[in-house]
């Protein structure tokens, strides 16, 4: 049984990464087929890096994730301690439920939804180059805008009321013990939420293909561009340099994760 | 005497969205005095522990601190401290940072920080904990940190919610033993809650026995336990017989169907009163000899003592004597007249019954884990 | 310490404003546009031209849920066998499921896509063997595939998550009890993790039926489904109203979808998280 079960695990991961692989394997490959494997070469590799283009759309793409995710959670932090010390249980479910629908509607919905509003907008002001990095950046704070709230609100929830109550019985303003004691429990959450929001941001294509200009391009929209019609070996290599970013990073935050916090512990001393 | 009085409660009153928690309650709190508030849950102890460490301000009444009106100082400036229920420790400070707090937020010279620091370590018995993280420490470590953290501000009263509640029983007992010292050594007032009559009773100077918001008692814990002042005292505290009776003259009381000499005087003549025998003060002895008697039910061995439940004409009695009775054997009960003790009339009379349906078990499910006031 | 200071009370402000002009604000809008003609005049002319993508949104139920249903078949057997590894081997095993989640959906729909077609790497394979070519892309299969491909980790993910934190108690009790390993699975093990199903299936329905990047690559364009309809109307600033009218459809039907699904949960707080699994794992 467990031999069954440990083959069973081999073949479903082969087969979630056959393609991932093959892509890799293929981004090196100098003739430019995906049949047939005739030589190793760097070539797609300088061609990305040679496109100006593409590097443009990578730094647009970290511009937009690093504003918009701060953004989102400069918002969503003080509205989680907004609606935690909120009394009406009726306004805090409300807001709640509105903050978590781009989280629940397909990206498409969203997408529109949003494309909807900035005609509407740019119709009345009578603009007609309203869609580039403004809208971008309205859209992708608003889809951050949920996961910080899921990151930031248990930690206001799980906050101890006794811990502030301590720092006060010690000498502390209740404003001081909120910074002094409070906070140290909070920011884990806003971290995570920070992160989150920068990765969704960064990994979006759907809700800013409604919402973007050919005047501001990310890294998927120009991968989506590139796609769209043939093949394009120099995407290849970018998808290969992207897969083995984002192994190195889980690696990282997974495996290094025990060994980063007993570091951080030492640190605070 | 007078002038040593610390803190005064004068006629403290505080309701939670309308529901009454402390009912016109005054205290006086003596300098260097170990203080327990003690009372089943709900019934106000933390409420007004919390009313002096300034973490709610009474709806009615006043609170003096050395003479000087204090309803409105916030918690940061009284000279106060408080041992939180669950510690409060801070998580993301180490066992010294966390001692340390009072004294940065007071801007001390970091030598004397360490100094002072190091002291109380070691007053707790933690002397080289001082890297280690809170969250690692057991519950009994994490108790001496939080009490080490209240006592290096020197305050001139240290409040402590409840502190031994989350502890085993053993530890329970060392920690008793250890604030009692803690706080002889330190000559500061302590005023500690807690509902457990036991630890009420060992380690104080003054016991307040809290009930529905009102102090129901307030003395030595001998007097609490010799002469409660109601029912509801005399059942809280201890093991007790609580019967009904009548006061025929001073000196003569009748209940269970005997006139009793007594020591008690000054009730209107045939007075209704409670009578409170204590179950170790009745004499098992052979029927003739019995004021009363009465037919065995049960009989415990708790070790050193029997515990036996004696069926008096249909009430049950508690007793506890160190001869083994057999159960179904018919004995008299005597007892002398310093161990009746008569009490008025109180709104609590016959709410405790007689010891018909006791069983250890059921005490100890009624026994709530914790206070849950507000 | 029950007083809210100004500070508090105008904290989430700013949030609730963002919420109402971004959130609300275009919800309505495709309200609006559902419900008015081109001059911006009251109209029932979308919603009554639904009609004629019937046969669409049938197709692209269909499709997700075979998909789903697809995806779970695989992905439960996948996280229970999983969830009995070693601890390191089951981080390992973490981090294999995670990296493609977290890898753009363009990028594993292009490798699927290059790998699948008539001139990659597979048919080359085949005619080397002597065999016949297989033409996926372009087909139904090839689009289902594709939508397996893509979102089976969404549907692992949370069904490991929460065998790992079922308590091993609950199955030694339930051998102690009698049951054998099938009855404990049946009895035990599936009726406590389906919260993680609920939000497995929440997580591949929703973009499955939503997509319009797999079935253009996959489908090579033979297939339309509601999510290319969608992306295509909206090219035509003539057709924004149908576009938004079949949203609309779209969004109610997912609504109504997910509150059935989150009522065969009994824990409403595990499922219904939409797309936050992503989440899970890399949070620190």
């Amino acid at each position: 049984m467990k031999f069954l079960s440990r083959c069973y695990i081999g073949l479903i991961f082969l087969l979630l990464y056959v393609p991932i692989l093959v892509l890799i394997v293929f981004s090196f490959n100098e003739s430019g087929s995906l049949a047939e494997f005739s030589g190793f070469s760097f070539m797609w590799y300088e061609e990305l890096f040679n496109d100006e283009e593409a590097l443009s759309s990578l730094m647009n793409s970290l511009i937009l994730a690093v504003s918009s995710s701060v953004i989102a959670t400069v918002i969503g932090t003080f509205g989680a301690l907004g609606l935690h010390r909120m009394r009406s249980k009726y306004v805090k479910g409300a807001v709640n439920t509105v903050t978590n629908i781009p989280m629940m509607n397909p990206d498409i919905v969203t997408g529109v939804s949003m494309m909807l509003l900035f005609v509407a907008v740019a119709a009345i002001v009578k603009s007609q180059s309203f869609f580039g990095f403004g809208t971008m950046l309205i859209a992708h704070v608003t889809f951050n805008l949920p996961y910080v709230l899921l990151s930031v609100m248990p930690r206001f929830k799980g906050l101890d009321k006794s811990l502030s109550e301590a720092a006060q019985d010690l000498g502390c303003t209740p404003a001081r013990a909120f910074f002094m004691v409070e906070l140290p429990e909070i920011v884990p959450g806003i971290i995570s939420g920070l992160m989150l929001g920068f990765t969704m941001s960064l990994d979006d294509f759907v809700i800013s293909h409604f919402v973007s200009s050919p005047d501001f391009q990310t890294l998927p929209l120009y991968v989506y561009n590139q796609t769209a019609h043939n093949v394009k070996f120099s995407m290849y290599a970018l998808s290969a340099l992207i897969v083995v970013v984002i192994l190195v990073i889980l690696l990282v935050v997974n495996f290094a994760g025990s060994v980063g916090s007993r570091k951080a512990s030492k640190k605070r001393r | 005497m007078e002038n040593d009085i610390l803190i005064r409660i004068s006629g403290v009153s505080k309701a939670f969205d309308g529901e009454t928690v402390l009912d016109h309650v005054s205290l006086d709190i003596h300098d260097k005095e170990f203080v327990t508030l003690l009372g089943p849950s709900g019934c106000g102890k933390t409420t007004t522990l919390r009313i002096i460490g300034g973490f709610e301000t009474p709806d009615t009444g006043d609170v003096f601190f050395d003479g000087k009106k204090i309803n409105d100082v916030p918690p940061y400036e009284r000279l106060v401290n408080t041992v939180f229920q669950k510690y409060a420790l801070f998580p993301h400070l180490n066992v010294y940072e966390n001692v340390a707090f009072g004294l940065r937020l007071k801007k001390t010279p970091e030598a004397e920080i360490r100094k002072k620091v190091q002291e109380m370590l070691a007053m707790v018995n933690l002397k080289g904990f001082e890297r280690r993280r809170v969250t690692t420490l057991s519950g009994g470590q994490q108790q001496r940190v939080a009490i080490a953290r209240a006592l290096v501000n020197h305050p001139r009263v240290l409040l402590l919610d409840e502190p031994l509640g989350a502890l085993d029983l053993k530890l329970r007992k060392d920690m008793q033993n250890e604030l009692k010292r803690i706080q002889r050594e330190t000559g500061i007032t302590f005023i500690y809650v807690t509902h457990d009559q036991e630890e009420a009773l060992s380690m104080s100077d003054t016991v307040v026995v809290m009930a529905n918001g009102q102090i129901q008692q307030i003395g030595s814990p001998e007097d609490i336990y010799n002469e409660p002042k109601n029912a509801f005292v005399a059942d809280f505290i201890g093991e007790s017989n609580i019967l009904d009776g009548v006061m025929l003259e001073d000196y003569k009381v009748k209940f269970s169907n005997h006139t009793f000499v007594c020591v008690d005087k000054g009730f209107a003549k045939n007075e209704k009163v409670d009578i409170v025998v204590r179950p170790e003060d009745v004499d098992v002895v052979a029927i003739d000899k019995g004021m009363i008697t009465g037919t065995v039910t049960s009989v415990t061995f708790k070790g050193d003592y029997y515990e036996i439940i004696v069926d008096v004409g249909g009430f049950k009695w508690m007793l506890e004597t160190s001869d083994h009775v057999a159960p179904e054997t018919t004995i008299g009960l005597f007892i002398e007249p310093e161990a009746i003790h008569v009490m008025k009339k109180s709104e609590y009379s016959g709410m405790f019954g007689d010891y018909s349906s006791f069983s250890d078990e059921l005490e100890h499910l009624g026994d709530p884990e914790e206070e849950v006031e507000e | 310490m029950r007083k809210t200071s100004l500070f508090q009370k105008i904290a989430a402000a700013p949030h609730i404003l963002w919420a109402i002009l971004f959130i609300v604000a275009p919800m309505i809008f495709v309200l609006y546009f559902a419900f008015t003609d081109a001059e911006g005049k009251f109209a029932l002319a979308n919603i009554a031209s639904l009609s004629q993508y019937g046969n669409v949104f049938v197709l692209s139920i269909a499709f997700a849920l075979i998909a789903t249903a697809i995806c779970l078949v695989i992905g439960y057997p996948l996280a229970y066998f999983m969830s009995r590894q070693s601890p390191r081997a089951q981080k390992i095993l973490m981090v294999l499921v995670m990296l493609p989640m977290w890898c753009n959906l363009l990028i594993r729909t292009y490798a699927l896509m290059a790998l699948l077609d008539n001139g990659g790497l597979l048919n080359a394979l085949l005619e080397k063997l002597g065999l016949h070519k297989v033409s996926i892309v372009g087909t139904n299969f090839g689009v289902i595939l594709g939508m397996v491909y893509d979102f089976l980790p969404y549907m692992v993910l949370p069904i490991f998550t929460a065998m790992t934190k079922l308590d091993k108690r609950y199955i030694e009790a339930s051998h102690d009890l009698g049951c054998n390993g099938w009855q404990t699975m049946t009895r035990v093990i599936m009726p406590l993790t389906v919260s993680g199903v609920i939000s497995g299936i929440t997580m591949v329905f929703v973009p499955s039926i939503s997509t319009f990047y797999i079935s253009q690559k996959l489908g090579a364009g033979k297939i339309d489904l509601v999510g290319d309809t969608i992306e295509r109307l909206f090219q035509n600033p003539s057709t924004y109203n149908v576009g938004a009218a079949i949203s609309l459809v779209m969004m109610l039907l997912i609504i109504i979808s997910v509150r059935i699904m989150n009522h065969f949960s009994d824990d409403e707080r595990e499922s219904g998280h939409g797309k936050s699994g992503k989440g899970g794992g890399i949070v620190p």
